[in-house]
């Protein structure tokens, strides 16, 4: 990756992420930020706060949270929250399991990632959500890279990638039936580079998890799985300590660890312009499958 | 309180991202021009090129098809071509690139619309042995149609037909004669003899083609100075809200959020606001924390003004010496988009820019055969992926410019009342 540069983040990104973010507020009655406290989510955060300055931000955060999140993520969460004065609302899978709506997963791979949909779609419809914005990026799969701006999602969030409605230059039509609702995805159009850099540009504070810190790990399929009580793990599998980040931020169950010294924002973006291996090379979540994402988003998944 | 910085100096937006469409048909090679473009500027990762290598193994084949990084959907790798607009980002030291991958059968050309929509470069493909085909023809009229201020052509397989010089300028010579018969003002056209599945001309010049002496495909990419043709339009801005924040530090603060459409405004300008023709003057133009003294085509801001004039969403912000006309009788080139096919005397909602309006089709002009461009004047209704003319009537003024005038301001879609879809995208003529 030699050609690789470090280029400014490009503005006309953040003006296209205002400009969807205000036409969510206008065209939708109870729209919310689906909130998970990695790095896009916190971008969306603070686009929303931009938008509508000197106003407040005119969603709610919703959080669904699978029980298996890093500690440091649930803390960080709530310290935004407070900070910026916002209105967050949490689902927990643990009530969708006790509910007997989804069963947890065994085995070694088990993780609640799939699980979390149904939760998603229960709170969508409790709180009578008829938008939730996202911080999906095409750039992550390529099934997300043909999602469009405002995605329709019938009454199951059912994503119907044959039936999607044509977006002509920058005119959002966010008109539905009841029933149905919209995931608006305001940074569609931005890499995972262009959203470090407008973190180093924003000086915005992430969970400290991104950055590199001693932690107790596992080897397994070619990744770094970090233990936790909710990895089972085998009697080979030893536990070691390693100095590791993480580069995306999902369930503790399923986001793998690479080994890394960084611990400040421009070594973080240096070690992201060298990297080999794609963002989603983390996740375990999308090995499953060559078309993993895309089922799960037909499920209603994001 | 507000801080006072100075304004950032203003970055000229196209330097950054260039954006582009391609299109071609089923076997131009077109997934596999952009996957190897992408495989040359270093951007797919480790993790995804043992992917394909995988998946190309999987399918019997005994290279690594580049083609597979780019169709998404099951659907897509089963049939091994393209349905829906696929979106593809690299970037190199000069500037960052948005691809819109459009399928491009006729069934699809409501996706080409799309897909051209934002784009400031349109390539088309053409096959070196096929020359040529209809689909040369829809994918022209369309990166006309829309204006796109750059056409690149790129006759692809040169391999297949020996690097031969003559057939290159055969279909160069083919191909200024469709010019010659455009329909509207033809775009800069650039034409570049390439093979995509070697990277001849992509990246880097061919040594193969050594009778072309001029850039490859990403050399003039790189060189396109996107001057911002917007910034010579007229001023207008479309107001999405109004913020009133109601707290004590901004207890009287009444802010327009929007976004500048074309032109630029500055601090102090006399503006008029439409539909209401209410007269003003600009006091600040806010970008979150910061005060800008200049705002220009595609800024998301916030603007307040010196008096309380009637402007809210939908309204749209002008200079008085060139607004544009309260439209409510508009002549349109429209691309049909739905199943559903046009319903002469039937009400839609027109949305212009984010204002909606209802509005009734009054007459269907003229059908255009995009292939061979000609109107076909007899035929009387229009269905999906129909290009054509028609006349609407709207309930409410809108306040747009003719697209060829100033397309920032000159486009519309059509909504279904009924289905919600969008089901037209038209151009003011």
């Amino acid at each position: 990756m030699t050609n690789k540069i470090q280029w400014e983040f490009p503005q006309a990104l953040e003006d296209e992420a205002i400009y969807i973010l205000r036409e969510t507020a206008a065209q939708f009655e109870r729209p919310a930020i689906l909130f998970s406290g990695g790095k896009d989510s916190i971008t969306i955060v603070r686009l929303a706060q931009k938008a509508f300055y000197p106003g407040k931000v005119p969603f709610p955060l919703l959080h669904v949270d699978t029980g298996h999140n890093f500690p440091e993520t649930i803390q960080f969460r709530d310290w935004l929250v407070e900070s910026l004065g916002l209105d967050l609302k949490v689902r927990y899978v643990q009530d969708s399991i006790n509910q007997g709506k989804v069963q947890e997963e065994t085995g070694k791979y088990a993780s609640r990632n799939a699980l979390q949909t149904v939760t998603l779609l229960d709170a969508i419809e409790e709180l009578k959500f008829d938008a939730c914005i996202g911080g999906a990026r095409r750039d992550e799969e390529k099934a997300r890279a043909k999602e469009r701006i405002f995605s329709v999602r019938d009454e199951f969030g059912q994503w119907n990638a044959k039936m999607q409605r044509p977006e002509l230059f920058d005119m959002l039509n966010g008109k539905i039936q009841m029933g149905e609702n919209v995931r608006v995805f305001p940074i569609s159009n931005w890499t995972e580079l262009d959203v470090w850099n407008y973190i180093r540009r924003e000086k915005l504070e992430i969970p400290s998890i991104y950055f590199s810190h001693e932690r107790d790990i596992i080897e397994r399929d070619g990744m770094y799985w970090p233990t936790s009580p909710f990895l089972n793990t085998t009697e080979e599998e030893t536990p070691f300590r390693q100095k590791v980040r993480f580069r995306t931020v999902g369930d503790m169950t399923c986001t793998a660890a690479v080994i890394s010294e960084a611990d400040k924002l421009e070594d973080i973006i240096s070690e992201i312009l060298e990297a080999k291996i794609s963002e989603r090379g983390a996740r375990i979540d999308d090995k499953r499958s060559e078309a993993a994402m895309e089922k799960r988003k037909q499920a209603g998944y994001f | 309180m507000v801080e006072h910085h100075n304004a950032p100096p203003l970055k000229k937006y196209n330097m950054e991202v260039l954006r582009i469409t391609t299109s071609g048909s089923v076997d131009d090679g077109k997934s596999t021009l952009i996957g190897r473009l992408l495989y040359d500027t270093h951007s797919i990762p480790q993790d995804k090129m043992e992917a394909l290598h995988a998946a190309s193994k999987r399918k019997g084949l005994d290279f690594t098809d580049l083609s597979l990084l780019t169709d998404g959907l099951v659907a897509e790798r089963e049939q091994g071509i393209t349905i829906d607009v696929a979106h593809i980002y690299f970037s190199t030291p000069t500037r960052k690139y948005i691809i819109a991958d459009t399928p491009g059968h006729i069934e699809y050309t409501r996706n080409m619309v799309t897909g051209a929509s934002n784009a400031q470069v349109s390539l088309i493909l053409i096959d070196a042995r096929k020359g040529i085909v209809e689909q040369t023809y829809r994918h022209f009229f369309i990166a006309c149609l829309l204006r796109i201020p750059y056409l690149v052509v790129c006759v692809n397989k040169m391999d297949l037909v020996e690097y031969s010089e003559a057939r290159f300028n055969q279909i160069v010579e083919d191909f200024q004669q469709l010019i010659a018969k455009a329909p509207f003002k033809a775009p800069s056209i650039k034409y570049i003899p390439i093979s995509s599945i070697y990277g001849e001309n992509l990246a880097t010049r061919s040594e193969k083609i050594s009778w072309y002496s001029e850039e490859s495909l990403l050399e003039y990419l790189e060189q396109i100075t996107f001057d911002h043709a917007d910034s010579s339009h007229p001023a207008r801005f479309k107001v999405q809200s109004v913020i009133r924040p109601k707290t004590d530090a901004y207890h009287d603060f009444r802010g327009f959020a929007g976004k500048v459409v074309s032109g630029h405004f500055n601090v102090g300008d006399e503006i008029i606001s439409l539909p209401s023709q209410q007269k003003s003057r600009i006091k600040t133009i806010e970008q979150f924390e910061t005060q800008l003294t200049t705002a220009e085509a595609r800024q998301s801001v916030v603007i307040t003004l010196e008096d309380e004039i009637d402007t809210s969403r939908g309204s749209m912000l002008s200079r008085p010496e060139n607004a544009p006309s309260l439209l409510k009788e508009i002549d349109a080139q429209v691309c049909w988009m739905d199943q559903t096919k046009l319903v002469p005397g039937k009400t839609y909602l027109l949305q212009h820019g984010v204002n909606r309006v209802k509005a009734k089709v009054q007459q269907i002009q003229h059908v255009i055969d995009v292939t061979s461009n000609t109107i076909l004047e007899d035929r009387k209704e229009m269905g999906l992926n129909d290009i054509g003319k028609i006349t609407l009537k709207t309930a409410h003024p809108i306040f747009a410019d003719s697209y060829d005038a100033n397309p920032a301001n000159g486009a519309f879609i059509l909504i279904d009342e009924m289905s919600n879809s969008t089901v037209a995208v038209g151009f003011v003529a």
